[in-house]
């Protein structure tokens, strides 16, 4: 965690300060509009399920039952992520930014397929 | 937090150097237990043999009430009659253990004509085998009624793993355990560590992950979701599955020498077995 934190170059932090302080809407870019609902509700299942995601083992998320406490809980992550290139990065390969993580490395090993993620992406962004 | 952070980073850098350079079991132990000292302040290192619930608080109870009427219970006496009667030879268990059933705390041992780790599970069959018996099976069935007999006989021992140093292969033995635990493995990309160091105390979903320290003091363990006593490599087993990683064979090199690292931790805590466990 340590290293997490020396790793956010001082720019990174000075967006990530802007982003806390505006309103989380005006960090959203055109392209990074939000997902369909149909595909958010796909996302939310892949995330909860046991055997997909199984982000609950470790991480609070809203509606999800008995979460883990290993991990940060994942809300206001338009405001924790502004680029949501970043979020898609930590969940494909979260030792990028800790070596030492407990995350699953969801898209490198394959825990998830490329489409699957995105979707779990759209969700966790919806937060 | 960032105080156990920094200290787990100094002890994997510490651990990671020590298996490169001059290995010291001693010193792993004693960082170790400082890790776990630093964490859990104000625990006694006596209270680690109850796993998870030297600070489980919650699930302490209901385990306490569970140990009142102990489930492992006829596994014991199953057990005892195994040690007592006769092989068909005539010969007993006795033959092959001459200090009686009160043995745990002598395995797992650096057996120096074989040059390997030996377990008590291993030891049992090839007391077996030299007798003309069927062997046991290592994960499920009667070997835990054998097994529940000895950790019950042997309850108030010490464990006290000793990797002599006149027997290189014995030092080579417990590194290899200790980069099996460190080693990160299968699709969720574990190493033992990750859970039982790293996150001790965390909840993985409902679950409360134990210490390390401690593991190894109370198999076989009777556990709720087997409905049924299990042996430590099963437990092995059921651990690298969670990860999706491919298991190891129980008895198997790699699973022993975990064994022997794993239980060297433990040096000098009060044996407890038969456990009980969710
Ligand atoms: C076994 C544990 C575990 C699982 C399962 C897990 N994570 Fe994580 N996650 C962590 C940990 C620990 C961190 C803290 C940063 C680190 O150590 O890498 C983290 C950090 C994150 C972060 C960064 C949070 C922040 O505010 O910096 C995001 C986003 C995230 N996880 C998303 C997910 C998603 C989505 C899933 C499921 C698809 C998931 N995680 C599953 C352990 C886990
Ligand atoms: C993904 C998490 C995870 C990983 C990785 C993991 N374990 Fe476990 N382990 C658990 C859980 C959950 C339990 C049951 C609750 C407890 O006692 O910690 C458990 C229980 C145990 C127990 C029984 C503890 C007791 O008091 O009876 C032992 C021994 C054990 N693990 C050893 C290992 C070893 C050795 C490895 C590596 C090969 C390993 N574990 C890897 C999650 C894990």
């Amino acid at each position: 965690m340590i290293k997490t934190i020396r790793g956010l170059s001082v720019s990174g932090t000075l967006v990530l300060i802007a982003a806390l302080l505006s309103p989380a809407s005006s960090a959203v870019s055109a392209e990074q509009k939000t997902a369909k609902g149909s595909d958010l509700e796909q996302g939310k299942k892949l995330a909860f399920s046991r055997k997909k995601g199984n982000c609950l083992a470790c991480h609070m998320i809203k509606d999800g039952v008995s979460p883990g406490n290993i991990a940060p809980p994942l809300l206001m992550m338009k405001s924790r992520f502004p680029d949501k290139k970043v979020l898609r990065a930590q969940i494909w390969d979260a030792s990028k930014r800790n070596p030492e993580t407990a995350m699953p490395l969801f898209g490198k090993y394959e825990v998830l397929t490329g489409d699957e993620l995105d979707k779990v992406v759209d969700f966790i962004y919806s937060l | 937090m960032k105080k156990i952070i920094s200290l787990l980073i100094l002890m994997v850098i510490a651990l990671s150097a020590l298996s490169i350079a001059h290995a010291d079991p001693e010193q792993d132990r004693k960082s170790i237990i400082k890790f776990f000292e630093t964490r859990f302040v104000g625990i006694p290192l006596s209270e680690y043999v109850n796993g998870v619930y030297a600070y489980d608080t919650i699930g302490r109870e209901s385990w306490e009430a569970i140990e009142e009427f102990p489930p492992y219970e006829i596994a014991i006496e199953k057990g005892q009659d195994m040690w007592e009667k006769p092989f068909a030879n005539g010969k007993t268990y006795t033959d092959c253990f001459p200090d009686g059933p009160a043995i745990a705390q002598k395995y797992p041992h650096w057996d120096k004509k074989q040059a390997m780790v030996m377990t008590l599970p291993l030891a049992i069959n090839q007391c077996r085998e030299a007798n003309g018996e069927k062997l046991l099976k290592y994960k499920k069935g009667s070997i835990n009624n054998i097994l529940a007999y000895i950790a019950f006989e042997s309850r108030g021992k010490k464990t006290h793993v000793v990797i002599p140093k006149d027997a290189p292969g014995a030092l080579a033995a417990y590194e290899d355990g200790k980069k099996f635990f460190f080693t990160r493995r299968g699709q969720l990309n574990f190493s033992c560590a990750t859970c039982h160091i790293q996150n001790a105390g965390n909840r993985i979903r409902s679950d409360n992950l134990s210490p390390a320290l401690g593991h190894t003091t109370h198999f076989p363990v009777y556990r709720s979701k087997w409905g049924a006593v299990g042996t430590l490599h099963r437990r092995f087993t059921g651990c690298n599955k969670q990860v999706r990683a491919k298991p190891f064979k129980a008895q198997g090199e790699q699973y022993r020498n975990l064994e022997y690292f794993l239980t060297y931790l433990s040096n000098g805590l009060e044996l407890n077995g038969p456990g009980s466990r969710k």
